[in-house]
């Protein structure tokens, strides 16, 4: 079978009807906060420059102009009295979508979120819940260094409550954040800023494609959920499996399309609560695991995810599952293509683990 | 040791070096005490400002002391709040009652029954006459030491006896430390733990309320040393950005564990003058005279519901006790600051007013006493029935795993599958119960 024929549209998975509108994941967002808004009087999103301005990547344009400053509106620079006036508009029985401007600011913001909002539920025994989704850029290849850049995915997912999700795409950047607000659990919703407006296939030095030649910007009108806690298939195949979220799905499998290897592509999409029915089925299939993500390695998630192959797929190895992803260091500025687990990096991976 | 970096030679040597101020209190173990640096003023000097008024014109009022109740045992002043006698005896009923509910459970822990417990005596008026100041569903935001919140707002107490010994009459299913409670019933939100989480949650709670056209406000309580937390200064800038309807009570009882106020920055300033430079509304109250807890926490909560802006308050007060069961204050402070406090015990000062206008005696407040002394011993032999901690009668192994998620994913399902398994094991043939 052809490589190509073998891509799995999200489309096809969540939605009879196809639609021919094509919007990139910034308008898919934008359109999620919008929906949710007109259909809960309790949805309110707030933020560093989110109001008038927008939100500097424009996630939340036009979106105080058409519900009001009650509803949409600009806070402090402080993610710690972000995340805390989240915490007590839920408790109230609102539902706030905070933003945290860049991932790489959220850590004021953290002990409100690991020693709060995560355990409201649990220690008043369901009295009170944190139904807060906190949105939030992440990741690299902007050039923005290494405050700008970072993905700290693996922090939230070791805190017991938090759920934390990771959309690839702009069809499932709206569904899974209408999901997400919808949840009676905090989300960390990572939103990854270099796939904005487009899908990034990590050469950095050929021109960006837009989301619009990509099946899954087809983004239907209206309401629509795409479920937490499922993953896609991205592409199904024999040779390995590639775990992958993020930016990161596209880097791979683009170059799994440029070595013409048939690899059986999974985007995560959430990593807690995480597919492992998924998993296990792709890697039985297989025998074969790859796991990319653009994190440091050192207790990164595929550290987690590695874990997990090995615990309960062992005997259907063929080869040790590899990691790729980025290195051990702070996000540099100029070298950040150097950092960035890119098609060399994750190529030479896929070699070792077949020639096994 | 790794070698750091090599230190430049000092620099201009003909001016005198830096010196650090490392803050110590006036008086250590063993030290003969003497308050009298500390200006109290006088009870009902400071005027009552218009509940709308601008914040700098709350300048005397931050720096000095909101003060009702005089050594004559009247009340003075334009901060009474003319409470009429059945209040006021309710307001003491509900003061003796934490009291003996402290004795209890302080003496329960000391049994073995539970593993922690928190007094707040001395500060019974910061909690209880600032409660009564508010409506029963204004949301409170309480640190730990607000017991008395409860005692006001009718929480039984055996349901509170249930917390502190995590047993399984416990609502919270055994999973906070006790006198963490939690009543979304009596608008009393879940205690952290963590110092000052809940002050900018408060003001969180607050917007919601104002942007859904709500009337009630929100309050809540933080020590002094707390104050030097982040979420501090987060709660006062959202408080005074969003003018929110809401109360930040700053408990300062002079010590957090062993470090007493100055490592909060008492030394320099006081704590409700800290309101000043956010631009919010500051008093600071004499928090040992249940008349001037109850008339300001009235005038802010009049003020915010008011639309006309947050307070942060400031109850001047002495934790007469350790910090809890597990701190023993006799090692690093003098054991007589608390007999003499210039600003006497609460419960003393509202008992003696009430007898200096004729509706209290002796006997009525020995009989009270009693009667809370009985309550409380009663209400804890109903609890233990419920089983106290460590002795097998908690919640079951499977609920450990409920409420992480409202849903129970996979991981930990699996996992409280081995925990029952465990169980099984040590117990074999026992039910999970």
């Amino acid at each position: 079978m052809a490589w190509e024929s073998r891509h799995v549209s999200a489309l096809a998975e969540v939605h009879e009807a196809a639609t021919d509108r094509r919007l990139n994941m910034i308008e898919a967002i934008n359109e999620a906060l919008a929906i949710m808004l007109e259909r809960d009087p309790d949805v309110i999103v707030m933020g560093e420059d989110v109001g008038y301005f927008g939100g500097v990547f424009r996630a939340t344009a036009g979106l105080q102009e058409r519900f009001g400053k009650n509803r949409v509106f600009d806070t402090p620079i402080s993610e710690c009295g972000i995340i805390a006036a989240a915490v007590g508009m839920g408790a109230y029985g609102l539902r706030p979508v905070p933003e945290i401007q860049f991932a790489d600011y959220i850590y004021p913001g953290l002990d409100q979120l690991i020693s709060e909002a995560a355990r409201l539920r649990y220690r008043s025994a369901g009295e009170f819940i944190a139904p807060m989704t906190v949105r939030s850029p992440f990741g690299g290849g902007i050039f923005g260094g290494q405050t700008h850049s970072q993905s700290p995915e693996a922090i939230f997912t070791h805190v017991a409550g938090l759920k934390t999700v990771i959309p690839a795409t702009p069809h499932d950047a709206k569904g899974l954040l209408i999901a997400a607000i919808e949840d009676n659990d905090p989300v960390i919703f990572f939103e990854p800023k270099r796939i904005y407006n487009g899908p990034f296939s990590g050469y950095y030095d050929k021109p960006v494609e837009p989301w619009k030649r990509h099946p899954d910007s087809a983004v239907p009108e209206g309401y629509y959920r795409v479920p937490l806690g499922k993953a896609r298939t991205v592409r199904e195949g024999e040779a390995l499996t590639v775990l992958a979220y993020g930016t990161m799905v596209h880097v791979a499998e683009a170059v799994c399309r440029a070595k013409g290897v048939d690899a059986d592509i999974l985007d995560l999409r959430t990593l807690v609560p995480l597919d492992i029915e998924a998993i296990e089925a792709s890697v039985r299939k297989t025998g074969r695991c790859l796991i990319v993500h653009e994190a440091t390695r050192t207790s990164g998630f595929g550290a987690e995810l590695s874990a997990l192959v090995t615990e309960r797929c062992f005997y259907h190895l063929e080869a040790p599952v590899e990691r790729v992803t980025g290195f051990d260091t702070p996000y540099p500025h100029s070298l950040e293509w150097a950092y960035f687990p890119g098609p060399i990096r994750i190529g030479e991976a896929i070699d070792k683990i077949l020639s096994e | 040791m790794a070698k750091g970096p090599e230190l430049p030679a000092r620099k201009g040597a003909n001016t005198p070096g830096l010196s650090l101020h490392v803050p110590e209190p006036r008086f250590r173990p063993g030290d003969a005490v003497d308050f009298g640096h500390v200006d109290v003023g006088a009870p009902g000097r400071l005027s009552r400002p218009e509940e709308s008024c601008h914040p700098r014109e709350l300048h005397e009022h931050a720096y000095g002391l909101v003060r009702v109740l005089g050594d004559d045992n009247r009340a003075h002043g334009p901060w009474d709040p003319r409470l009429d006698a059945d209040t006021l005896r309710a307001m003491l009923g509900h003061m003796a009652l934490t009291r003996a509910f402290d004795e209890r459970m302080f003496r329960g822990q000391r049994q073995g029954k539970t593993s922690f417990y928190m007094k707040c005596t001395g500060e019974e008026a910061t909690s209880i006459s600032a409660a009564m100041a508010l409506a029963a569903d204004d949301m409170v935001f309480p640190s730990y030491r607000q017991q008395g919140i409860l005692i006001v707002r009718g929480y039984p107490l055996v349901e509170m006896i249930n917390q502190i010994y995590s047993n399984k009459g416990d609502k919270l299913k055994g999973r906070q430390l006790p006198i963490m409670y939690s009543s979304r019933e009596k608008s009393f939100f879940t205690i952290s733990g963590n110092l000052a989480t809940q002050t900018p949650q408060a003001v969180g709670w607050a917007m919601a309320s104002a942007i859904k056209g709500d009337s009630r406000i929100a309050a809540t309580w933080v020590g002094e040393g707390s104050t030097a937390e982040g979420d501090f200064h987060s709660a006062c800038t959202f408080a005074t950005v969003y003018n929110a309807p809401v109360i930040l009570n700053v408990v300062n009882n002079q010590w957090a564990i062993s470090s007493f106020s100055g490592f909060a920055g008492s030394e320099r300033t006081t704590f409700a003058a800290r309101a000043l430079g956010y631009g919010l509304a500051g008093l600071r109250v004499d928090g040992n005279d249940a008349l001037a807890c109850y008339a300001a926490e009235r005038w802010a909560a009049n003020r915010a519901r008011a639309n006309a802006g947050p307070t942060l308050i400031e109850f001047f007060t002495y934790r007469a006790e350790g910090h809890s069961t597990s701190d023993d204050p006799a090692q690093y402070r003098s054991a007589t600051e608390g007999s003499d406090w210039p600003l006497g015990d609460p419960i003393n000062r509202l008992k003696n007013h009430l007898i200096a206008i004729g509706e209290w005696d002796e006997d009525r407040q020995a009989a009270m006493d009693r009667e809370a002394a009985e309550k409380v011993r009663a209400t804890t032999k109903e609890a233990e029935a419920n089983g106290i901690l460590g002795h097998g009668l908690h919640h079951p192994f499977r609920t450990m795993f409920e409420d992480v998620f409202e849903d129970l994913p996979w991981h930990l399902k699996e996992q409280a599958q081995q925990a029952v398994k465990e169980r099984e094991i040590k117990w074999p043939g026992s039910l999970d119960t």
